[in-house]
């Protein structure tokens, strides 16, 4: 029935896009938060709770977690029906949004060579995507 | 040197807790019904499979290095180097899960890693 592949189609696409939005912009945020609270520079254990409790109480990694939980929850979804192998090339979009978003929110200087360090890794995932997306079993 | 041990966590405990819960969803079927009561339900079955419970705890694990790396390097930095994990998935997918890598895609995990490399020369 091609009505059921076309919403077949549209649903992993919808979901995907899902993927590619929210999954860089979590990090980005997480990003925004780590910046604010600082490396740790204390290793033991009272410094790392320290770090902890700044963690579980920054806006940021708050908002940071529940956009990559939208992230995670539209990947295990989207798992049950798509290949592990197709899912994963598909959402290589995410590393030129993360760079996107970065600039946006972040103000981080994306260097020509960062650029192209990016594109390239696109490329790869887009050759791995193009193979046969199924190996094992019979042929 | 402190974000490339960092690195190794994400790239490691991130793609091993990824096959753990893409093996977890497998073995529940395909979704079909979208209502609050039957996604609870989902989200109650998923959680009895150990797979997934293994796969969260690695997850975990990865978010926390992932965070630790956040705190010393740009976003733009940090996510494109993680894209490590295709080949670590790679790697992962042909000694447990049996699969067979070709020539086409040991070449575009090969691209991964050159883009890797570029990008981390563009460290600050």
């Amino acid at each position: 029935m091609p009505n059921r592949a076309k919403r077949f189609h549209l649903k992993t696409a919808f979901f995907i896009l899902v993927i590619v939005i929210f999954a860089p912009l979590g990090n980005v945020l997480l990003g925004k938060g780590m910046k604010t609270i600082g490396a740790a520079t204390n290793w033991n254990l009272g410094g790392l709770f320290h770090v902890l409790l700044q963690i579980l109480t920054s806006p940021y990694i708050a908002l940071g977690i529940v956009s990559l939980l939208i992230f995670f929850i539209a990947h295990m979804l989207v798992l049950t029906w798509a290949d592990y192998s197709y899912v994963q090339p598909a959402s290589s979009f995410s590393y030129l949004s993360v760079a996107l978003l970065s600039y946006l929110i972040l103000g981080e200087k994306i260097s020509v060579l960062r650029c192209l360090g990016i594109a390239v890794i696109c490329a790869g995932v887009i050759v791995v995507g193009r193979t046969h997306p199924k190996t094992t079993g019979a042929h | 040197m402190l974000e490339l041990v960092f690195l190794l966590f994400v790239v490691v405990a991130g793609t091993g807790g990824e096959l753990c819960v893409s093996r977890a969803m497998k073995s529940l079927g395909e979704m079909h019904d979208f209502r609050p009561a039957s996604l609870v339900d989902f989200i109650v079955r998923a959680l009895r499979v150990p797979w997934m419970w293994l796969g969260v705890g690695m997850m975990g694990l990865a978010f926390f290095s992932l965070l630790a790396i956040l705190s010393i390097q740009e976003v733009s930095f940090v996510v494109p180097v993680t894209a490590l994990s295709y080949t670590a998935g790679a790697i992962g997918a042909k000694l447990f899960l049996g699969e067979r890598i070709n020539r086409q895609r040991w070449i575009g995990l090969a691209l991964v890693c050159v883009g890797v490399t570029i990008v981390w020369f563009s460290k600050r």
